[in-house]
């Protein structure tokens, strides 16, 4: 059997790279995809903390997130495409109307 | 070096390997592929972790769903729009990854302080649908209709978000019809 430790070095291996996509790349649709690649790996660490210690309580957890990532997604998307119409760009950088 | 251990580590790989495929490729569409490939490779993760009805879900809801309208919004907006030009100041790549490496050394530091628990060697009772579906509809009936809810009002939010405004010339355009 694969220790638990495998998989919680994997997901923070896999959420440490999100979270450099998130801060380096300024493409929208790329931060979105890589807030989903943070949460899958929160996804990971539930269910293999979930069969360490026999509780069924992670996957129910993990339910829930994909279906609040999967809400998160489809909103995000819409405003996506609402700002792309416009300003004809996706980049994050260039919205800034609310900036002082 | 068992076979199950190989096995992780050959799907971590590849779990790794797109991930990172998924931060640096130049092509939007190229990084929703590789965001598709993490996903199967985690559903793949979740099997090995007796959480079947959760690699089905993943696989269904992110692979099948998420994935599915990342590539219909790039396609909508055009490959042209998402271009990837000059940063905010050109040290922010050097900085996003020098934050990522203190982050991933936090987390190495956890790690280790962390008091190891024994590995359990009893097999759970399983992931299987019959399990999670008797705890969601018995103790966490709250949750799974909130969930609903929430869903419901994404899809409203969403479609009012995206939709065409009322006055543009796409709805009053189409007028050449006898």
């Amino acid at each position: 059997m694969v220790p638990t430790g495998y998989y919680l070095i994997l997901s923070g291996l896999v959420f440490t790279i999100g979270v450099i996509g998130v801060l380096t790349r300024r493409s929208a649709l790329i931060l979105l995809m890589c807030v989903e690649l943070m949460l899958n790996s929160v996804n990971l660490t539930l269910v293999a903390l979930s069969r360490q210690w026999d509780n069924l309580n992670g996957q129910i957890f993990v339910f829930i997130i994909m279906a609040v990532a999967a809400a998160e997604v489809a909103v995000g998307l819409a405003i996506v495409i609402a700002n792309s119409r416009h300003s004809n760009t996706t980049n994050v950088d260039d919205v800034k109307l609310l900036k002082w | 070096m068992t076979a199950s251990i190989l096995f992780f580590i050959v799907i971590g790989v590849v779990c790794l390997a797109s991930a990172i495929g998924v931060v640096t490729s130049r092509v939007a569409i190229h990084s929703a592929l590789y965001l598709l490939v993490n996903f199967v490779t985690l559903a793949i993760f979740f099997v090995t972790l007796e959480a079947q009805f959760l690699a089905a879900a993943q696989v269904i809801i992110y692979a099948g769903g998420i994935v599915i309208l990342i590539l219909f919004v790039i396609m909508l907006i055009g490959s042209e729009k998402i271009e990837t030009r000059a940063e905010h100041r050109s040290w922010t790549p050097y900085a996003g990854i020098l934050l990522g490496v203190a982050l991933l050394s936090s987390m190495i530091y956890a790690f280790e302080k962390a008091p190891q628990a024994s590995d359990t060697t009893t097999l759970i009772n399983g992931g299987g649908p019959q399990t999670v579906g008797l705890a969601l509809f018995t103790a966490y009936i709250l949750p799974f209709e909130m969930a609903a809810v929430l869903l419901l009002v994404a899809l409203i939010g969403a479609l009012l978000l995206a939709r065409y405004p009322r006055n543009s010339t796409i709805e009053s355009g189409n007028t050449n019809q006898p």
